[in-house]
C-alpha cells in the first residue's frame, strides 16, 4: 500500500507559545511526512507537544501559538500560508479530524444524521435528500448498529464507542486524502478501543489514506503504527518505522518509555499461605437508584451484585473491571463512603457496613484510600503538612506531634520535610499523587484502598508511583486494594486479581492463574484487546 | 501574581473604586458639611442649580437643599445596601451549605424552600412587607434581605454539591472529620470567592430595591434618601427636572462601581485556568 | 401525551404555592403589628366602624386563628379576594379590569427585550476585544446600573416634554375616541415610552447573560468539531454557538419573570399605564392593604404561569430533557 509519496511533509516547523508560557516553543524544528497508506504515530507524553503540528496543519492552533519558522507542505501547498477560508476549503474536505472526547465532540442538540450531512453542505456537495442516504451510508461503514434509527438519534442517546464512530463516519464523510486521529480512544474502555482501533486500520487500508494518529501509549503504537515519531518537550527525539523504534529504540528517553510500560511479565505469587483474611466481603450488594422524579420512572443501576471475596493481610487484591463494572463503588463501599444496601463487610472481625455516624467515623482511621485524581485530591487552600496531620489530628494526635509525622511521611514517599509548608499547586501530578500516599499513611491504617491510584499519570511517572507503592508495601507489609481498569497494571502490582463486570465478579484467582489461564470469555476478551499485546507476544 | 494585580488589570474595577471610594467620602462628610438636617427649609422652593451661591444643586419643592439631601442619601444607600446584603447572606449561606452538604431530604426541603421564595414576584414581596411592617430602616432592611436570600443559598449549595464529591472533601471524611470541620474548613473556605463576588453585585441591587421602595413612598420617614428625592420630584417633573436628575445620577453611579468592583474582584479571585494540554 | 401530564403537575405544584402565598399573607396580617382589622382597612380607614365590623366578620377576626385561616383560604379559592373600599368595587373586578393593559406591556417589553438582548449579545460575543463589542458591554452595564424609575422620568422630559414626540402618561388619548385602527396606532404610541423604558434593563441582562453564555459554548469541543467540518464561521456561530447558548438564557428568562411583575410597578407608576402596577401604586397610596395583597397574590400567580411555559419551551429547546422523562 505505501507508495511512498508523502501526502503531508512537515518542515522543519516552529511554533512559538504565548509569552509567559512555561516555555517559548510549542513545537521546535520539527519535520516529518506522512505518506498514502500509512498510519504515523505521534506518540508522546503530556507536555511534549505531539497534537500541536496537527492543529496547525488543520488551521486550529490555540490562540496565540503561531508559527514562526517551517512549513507544512500538503500537496504542494504551504498550509502555514493560507488565510482562514483557503484553510476552511481543505478542512473536511481533503483533511479529516477526530477528536479524544467523543462525549463532547458531538452538538448535543443536534441529530446525528444532520451533523453527518453538515459535512456535506460544508462544501456545497449534494442535495439535502443525498446527503441523508450518504449518511446513513456512512453510518453502517463505520459499523453503528441499527444505523437507520442511529442516524436520528441525538448523541446522548449513544455509547462512547458510538459516537466515536459517528465522529470518524464524518471525517471520513468526503474521503480526505489525510485524517488526522487526536488520541481517538484514550477516552474509551479496553475492549472499546481494540474495535476503534481496528476500524480506523481498516478503513485506512481500504481507502489507503495517509493517517495521522497521536497518542501517548505504546500500546496502541504497536496496535496500529507503520511509522512512528516520538516527541518530548516540543523536539523529536526518534523517528523511524514501527519495528525500528519498537523493537530497537536508539534514543534513550524512547527506551525509557517502554520500559515504563507495565509488561505482562507477571511476577511470582507472594505471600504463599493465606492466614485468617483481614477483610471479608461477603454477598455485597448496592443498588444506585435515581430518584423517581414526577415523569420518570426511578432507574436502577446494580452497581453490586452479590459481591463475596477476601483480602489477606499483606495481600495485594486488584479489582480490574471497564467502566461500569462497579469496581469503584466496590472500593467506595469498603472504604464507607457508600453505605452497601445488604451483605457483610469485615475487617478483622468487626463489621464495617453496618457501622453509622460518629461510631463509624471513630473506626475511620482502619481503612484508608488513594484518590484517582492528584489535581482533585489536595484542598487547594491547606499546606501538605497540614493536610497530612489533618488525620491523626482529628484522631486525637497533638498538633505538633502530628506536624512532625507528616515530616516523616513526606520523607518516606521521596518529597523530603521541606515540603510540609507548601501548597498543593506547587506540586506536580506525580507528587501530588505522593503526597496522597502519604496522607493515606498517616493513620496506619490496617487497609489501604487504591482506586485508580496511576491512572491519570504519564507512564514514566506511572512507574516511579508504582515503585513507591512497591516500595511501601515491602516496607509496611501494606494491605492493599488496587483498584485499576489497567490490567498492565494490575499485574504488575497484585497477589490476587478480581475481574468485574457489571457489577459481579466474572473471575478470580492468583494473578498468573487470571493472566496466564483466564477461564472466562470476558476476561480473555479483555486481555486480547490489550493494545500492543500481540507485538510483545511476538518479542517474546 | 497578587490579589490586587489581578484587581488592577482590569480598567473598569479601579475607576469602580474610585467612585465608591467618592462616594463612601460623601457618606462619612455629610454630616460635617451640613451638619444640620437635610429636611430643613433653607431657601425658597425651586432654585435652580447654581442660581444662588451655596445651593450649587439648587433646591426642591420645599426649599430643602438637594446637595445636602445627595450627600446625607449616600449615608443611607450604603447602610441599607451593606447591611440587608449581610442579612441576606446569614440567611443564604448556612441554608445553602446544609442543602449542599447534607443532600437527599433536607436538600429538597430547603430547595422547596428557596425556590418557593424566587417565585414569588420578588419587589412586589418587598412593597407589601414594608408595607405591612410600616416603612422604617428596619423593615427595609428585612425587606431587602428577605427577597434576595434564594440566589446566595442556590449559589452556596451548587458550590457545596460540587465540592462535597471532591476528592479533598471525601479524604477528610475518610481520616474522621466531622461534618461540621468539613463544612467549615474544607469547604467553605472554597466558596469564599464566588459568594464575595455575588456579594458585591447583591450590594447594589439592595441599593437599587431600596431606592425603588423610596421612589413608592416607602422609606424610612426619618431619613433622607435617593429613591424618596426622585418620588417627592415625580409631580413637578416638567417645572423642575434637575430634582430627580441628580438623585438618578447618584444612584447610577454607586451601581455602576459597585457592578464594576464586582467584576474586578471576579477577575482577581477565580483567574480562569487556561491550562493548554496537548 | 407527555406534555399534558407535564402542565397537570405543574399546575398541581402552582396550587401548593398558591396556597403556600396564601398562608404567607395570612401571617403577615397577624404579625403585623396592631389591629389586624385596621391593617386590613388601612390606617386612615380605621375610622369607619361599620367597615370594620365587616371585616372582622369576613376574617372571623373574634374566632380561633385555624378558623380565621380557613375562611381566609376558603374565601381565595372560590376567588373572593374581598371588597376594596377605597376603590368601591370587588378587589377581582379591579384586578381583572386592570390585567389586560399589564399584559401588553410585560407582553411587549418581554419580547423586545429578548430579541435585543440575543441580537446584542451575539454580538458583542462576536467581537470580543474589539471595540464595538466593548462599547455594547459598557452600555448593557450601565442600563442595568440604572433605576428603572429614573429612565422613565428622564424619557419623559425628553420624549414629551422638550421633543414631545411621544404621550407621556396613559394609554390612549383622554376623550378623543378612536376606534378601529385608530385606537390601534393611539395605544400603539402611548405604548412606546414605557415599554422601551421596561425593556432597557432586561435587554443588559439577557446581552450579557447571551454574551457569556455564546462565549462559554465556543469553548466546547463540538465547536471544535464544527471548525474541522470545514463549516463556515457564520453557520458555527448560528448553529452550533447560538443554538446552545440560548438554553441558560430560556432559564433565565423564566427567572426573570418575577423581576419583570416589579418592573411593572415602577414603570405604570410613572406613565400611568392603566395596569395592575398601577393600581398596586394606588392601592399603597391609599393604605388598601386587602387590594394590595390580592395584587401580591394574582402578581405570583401571573409569575407562575410564565415559569411553566418557559418550562415547556426548554423542553422542546433540549431534546435531552425529553429522554429523561
Amino acid at each position: 500500500m505505501n507508495d511512498n509519496t508523502p501526502v503531508l511533509s512537515i518542515r522543519g516547523l516552529t511554533l512559538a507559545l504565548p509569552q509567559g508560557a512555561d516555555r517559548d516553543y510549542a513545537v521546535e524544528d520539527v519535520s516529518y511526512d506522512v505518506a498514502r497508506g500509512e498510519i504515523m504515530c505521534v506518540v508522546g507524553e503530556s507536555g511534549s507537544g505531539k497534537s500541536m503540528a496537527a492543529n496547525a496543519v488543520m488551521g486550529l492552533l490555540p490562540k496565540g501559538v503561531r508559527p514562526t519558522a517551517g512549513e507544512v507542505l500538503f500537496d504542494g501547498q504551504d498550509l502555514l500560508a493560507l488565510s482562514e477560508k483557503q484553510h476552511r476549503k481543505l478542512r473536511g474536505l481533503r483533511i479529516g479530524m477526530i477528536f479524544q472526547e467523543p462525549m463532547t465532540a458531538l452538538n448535543p442538540l443536534m441529530r446525528v444524521g444532520a451533523q453527518i450531512a453538515e459535512v456535506f453542505e460544508a462544501h456545497g456537495k449534494y442535495t439535502s435528500r443525498e446527503r441523508q442516504a450518504r449518511a446513513l451510508a456512512l453510518l453502517e461503514e463505520v459499523g453503528i448498529p441499527q444505523p437507520d434509527r442511529a442516524i436520528r438519534a441525538y448523541p446522548f442517546q449513544l455509547s462512547g464507542g458510538q459516537r466515536q464512530r459517528v465522529m470518524i463516519a464524518m471525517a471520513l464523510a468526503l474521503e480526505p486524502e489525510l485524517l488526522i486521529a487526536d488520541e481517538p480512544t484514550t477516552a474509551l474502555d479496553v475492549t472499546t478501543q481494540a474495535q476503534i482501533l481496528e476500524l480506523i486500520r481498516d478503513l485506512q487500508q481500504q481507502r489507503g489514506m495517509a493517517v495521522m494518529f497521536i497518542t501517548h501509549d505504546f500500546g496502541v503504537v504497536a496496535e496500529v503504527a507503520t511509522r512512528v515519531c516520538v516527541m518530548r518537550y516540543g523536539r523529536i527525539v526518534e523517528l523511524g518505522t514501527a519495528d525500528e523504534v519498537l523493537d530497537n529504540p536508539r534514543h534513550e528517553y524512547t527506551r525509557a518509555l517502554l520500559e515504563a510500560i507495565p509488561s505482562n511479565v507477571i511476577p511470582e505469587a507472594r505471600g504463599g499461605e493465606r492466614p485468617t483474611p483481614l477483610l471479608e466481603v461477603r454477598n455485597l450488594n448496592k443498588i444506585f437508584r435515581s430518584r423517581s422524579g414526577l415523569f420518570k420512572p426511578a432507574r436502577e443501576v446494580r452497581a453490586l451484585d452479590d459481591v463475596s471475596f477476601t483480602l489477606a493481610p499483606g495481600e495485594t487484591v486488584g479489582i480490574v473491571g471497564e467502566s461500569g463494572s462497579g469496581k469503584s463503588t466496590l472500593g467506595r463501599c469498603v472504604v464507607r463512603l457508600e453505605r452497601p444496601d445488604s451483605g457483610t463487610l469485615a475487617l478483622a472481625g468487626t463489621d464495617f457496613s453496618s457501622l453509622r455516624g460518629d461510631a463509624l467515623r471513630r473506626e475511620r482511621h482502619r481503612v484508608q484510600m488513594i484518590f484517582q485524581d492528584p489535581y482533585a485530591s489536595l484542598n487547594p487552600r491547606h499546606r501538605v503538612g497540614y493536610a497530612i496531620a489533618q488525620g491523626p489530628m482529628a484522631n486525637g494526635v497533638p498538633r505538633a506531634k502530628a506536624m512532625r509525622q507528616a515530616e516523616e511521611l513526606l520523607e518516606l514517599v521521596g518529597l523530603g520535610a521541606v515540603a510540609v509548608d507548601r501548597f498543593p499547586h506547587e506540586f506536580s501530578g506525580g507528587q501530588r499523587q505522593r503526597i496522597g500516599i502519604a496522607r493515606a499513611l498517616a493513620l496506619n491504617p490496617e487497609l489501604i484502598v487504591a482506586d485508580e491510584a496511576v491512572s491519570a499519570l504519564d507512564v514514566s511517572i506511572q512507574a516511579q508511583v508504582l515503585a513507591l507503592l512497591e516500595e511501601l508495601k515491602q516496607k509496611l507489609s501494606l494491605s492493599l486494594l488496587f483498584i485499576t481498569h489497567d490490567l498492565r497494571v494490575a499485574a504488575q502490582i497484585c497477589d490476587t486479581i478480581i475481574v468485574m463486570q457489571q457489577g459481579r465478579i466474572v473471575e478470580q484467582g492468583t494473578a498468573q492463574e487470571v493472566f496466564l489461564s483466564p477461564k472466562e470469555a470476558y476476561t480473555k476478551q479483555l486481555l486480547e484487546a490489550i493494545p500492543g499485546r500481540a507485538h510483545e507476544a511476538a518479542m517474546a | 501574581m497578587s490579589f490586587f494585580a489581578r484587581f488592577a488589570q482590569n480598567r473598569g474595577a479601579l475607576v469602580g473604586l474610585a467612585i465608591l471610594l467618592a462616594i463612601v467620602l460623601m457618606a462619612i462628610l455629610a454630616p460635617l458639611l451640613y451638619p444640620e438636617s437635610p429636611w430643613r427649609m433653607v431657601q425658597r422652593p425651586f432654585l435652580a442649580p447654581m442660581e444662588v451661591e451655596g445651593f450649587w444643586l439648587g433646591t426642591d419643592t420645599m426649599g430643602r437643599d438637594v446637595a445636602a439631601g445627595l450627600m446625607h442619601g449616600a449615608w443611607v444607600s450604603l447602610l441599607i445596601g451593606l447591611i440587608s446584603t449581610t442579612v441576606a447572606l446569614l440567611i443564604g449561606v448556612p441554608l445553602g451549605a446544609v442543602a449542599g452538604y447534607y443532600g437527599g431530604l433536607i436538600d429538597d426541603a430547603l430547595m422547596r424552600f428557596t425556590e418557593f421564595f424566587q417565585t414569588i414576584p420578588n419587589f412586589a414581596l418587598a412593597i407589601v412587607l414594608v408595607a405591612i411592617m410600616q416603612p422604617s430602616v428596619v423593615s427595609i432592611v428585612l425587606a431587602i434581605a428577605i427577597v434576595s436570600w434564594p440566589p446566595v443559598a442556590r449559589l452556596v449549595r451548587a458550590e457545596f454539591m460540587s465540592l462535597r464529591h471532591r476528592e479533598y472533601v471525601e479524604a477528610a471524611r475518610l481520616v474522621g472529620q466531622t461534618n461540621r470541620t468539613i463544612i467549615l474548613k474544607q469547604i467553605l473556605p472554597n466558596t469564599l470567592s464566588p459568594i464575595i463576588v455575588l456579594a458585591s453585585l447583591m450590594v447594589a441591587t439592595a441599593i437599587l430595591l431600596e431606592s425603588a421602595l423610596s421612589f413608592l413612598g416607602l422609606g424610612d420617614p426619618n431619613v433622607m434618601s435617593w429613591g424618596y428625592m426622585i418620588g417627592a420630584a415625580r409631580t413637578v417633573i416638567r417645572q423642575a427636572w434637575w430634582l430627580s436628575f441628580f438623585p438618578g445620577v447618584a444612584i447610577l453611579l454607586t451601581v455602576l462601581a459597585l457592578n464594576l468592583v464586582g467584576e474586578g474582584l471576579d477577575d482577581a479571585l477565580n483567574p480562569k485556568l487556561a491550562r493548554e494540554r496537548s | 401525551m407527555l406534555y399534558a401530564r407535564l402542565i397537570v403537575m405543574r399546575l398541581l405544584k402552582a396550587v401548593v404555592v398558591l396556597f403556600l402565598i396564601i398562608i404567607f399573607n395570612f401571617v403577615l396580617i397577624q404579625l403585623a403589628p396592631g389591629d389586624p382589622a385596621a391593617i386590613l382597612a388601612g390606617e386612615a380607614g380605621a375610622t369607619d366602624q361599620e367597615f370594620l365590623r365587616q371585616l372582622r366578620e369576613r376574617f372571623g377576626l373574634d374566632q380561633p386563628l385555624y378558623v380565621q385561616l380557613w375562611r381566609y383560604v376558603s374565601g381565595i379559592a372560590t376567588l373572593d379576594f374581598g371588597w376594596s373600599y377605597r376603590q368601591g368595587m370587588p378587589v377581582l373586578d379591579l384586578i381583572l379590569a386592570r390585567l389586560p393593559a399589564t399584559l401588553l406591556l410585560t407582553g411587549t417589553a418581554f419580547v423586545l427585550s429578548l430579541a435585543l438582548g440575543i441580537v446584542l449579545g451575539s454580538m458583542a460575543a462576536a467581537r470580543v476585544k474589539k471595540p464595538s463589542g466593548s462599547l455594547i458591554m459598557a452600555l448593557a452595564l450601565i442600563f442595568y446600573a440604572t433605576p428603572l424609575f429614573w429612565v422613565a422620568l428622564m424619557a419623559v422630559v425628553l420624549f414629551s416634554v422638550y421633543l414631545g414626540w411621544l404621550p407621556a402618561y396613559g394609554m390612549v388619548t383622554v376623550g378623543a375616541g378612536h376606534t378601529g385602527f385608530a385606537l390601534v396606532l393611539d395605544v400603539a404610541k402611548h405604548l412606546v415610552l414605557p415599554a422601551t423604558t421596561l425593556a432597557l434593563f432586561f435587554m443588559a441582562i439577557y446581552t450579557r447573560m447571551t454574551r457569556a453564555s455564546m462565549l462559554e459554548a465556543s469553548q466546547q469541543d463540538y465547536v471544535k468539531t464544527a471548525r474541522a467540518k470545514g463549516l463556515s464561521p457564520r453557520v458555527i456561530q448560528r448553529r452550533h454557538i447560538l443554538r446552545n447558548a440560548l438554553l441558560p438564557i430560556i432559564t433565565l428568562a423564566g427567572l426573570q419573570a418575577g423581576q419583570m411583575v416589579g418592573g411593572a410597578i415602577l414603570t405604570e407608576t410613572v406613565f400611568a399605564w392603566p395596569g395592575i402596577g398601577r393600581l398596586m401604586f394606588e392601592a399603597l397610596q391609599q393604605r388598601d392593604y386587602n387590594l394590595l395583597l390580592g395584587i401580591f397574590f394574582f402578581s405570583a400567580a401571573l409569575v407562575i404561569v410564565f415559569n411553566i411555559i418557559t418550562d415547556l419551551v426548554y423542553r422542546l429547546a433540549d431534546p435531552r430533557i425529553k429522554e429523561a422523562s
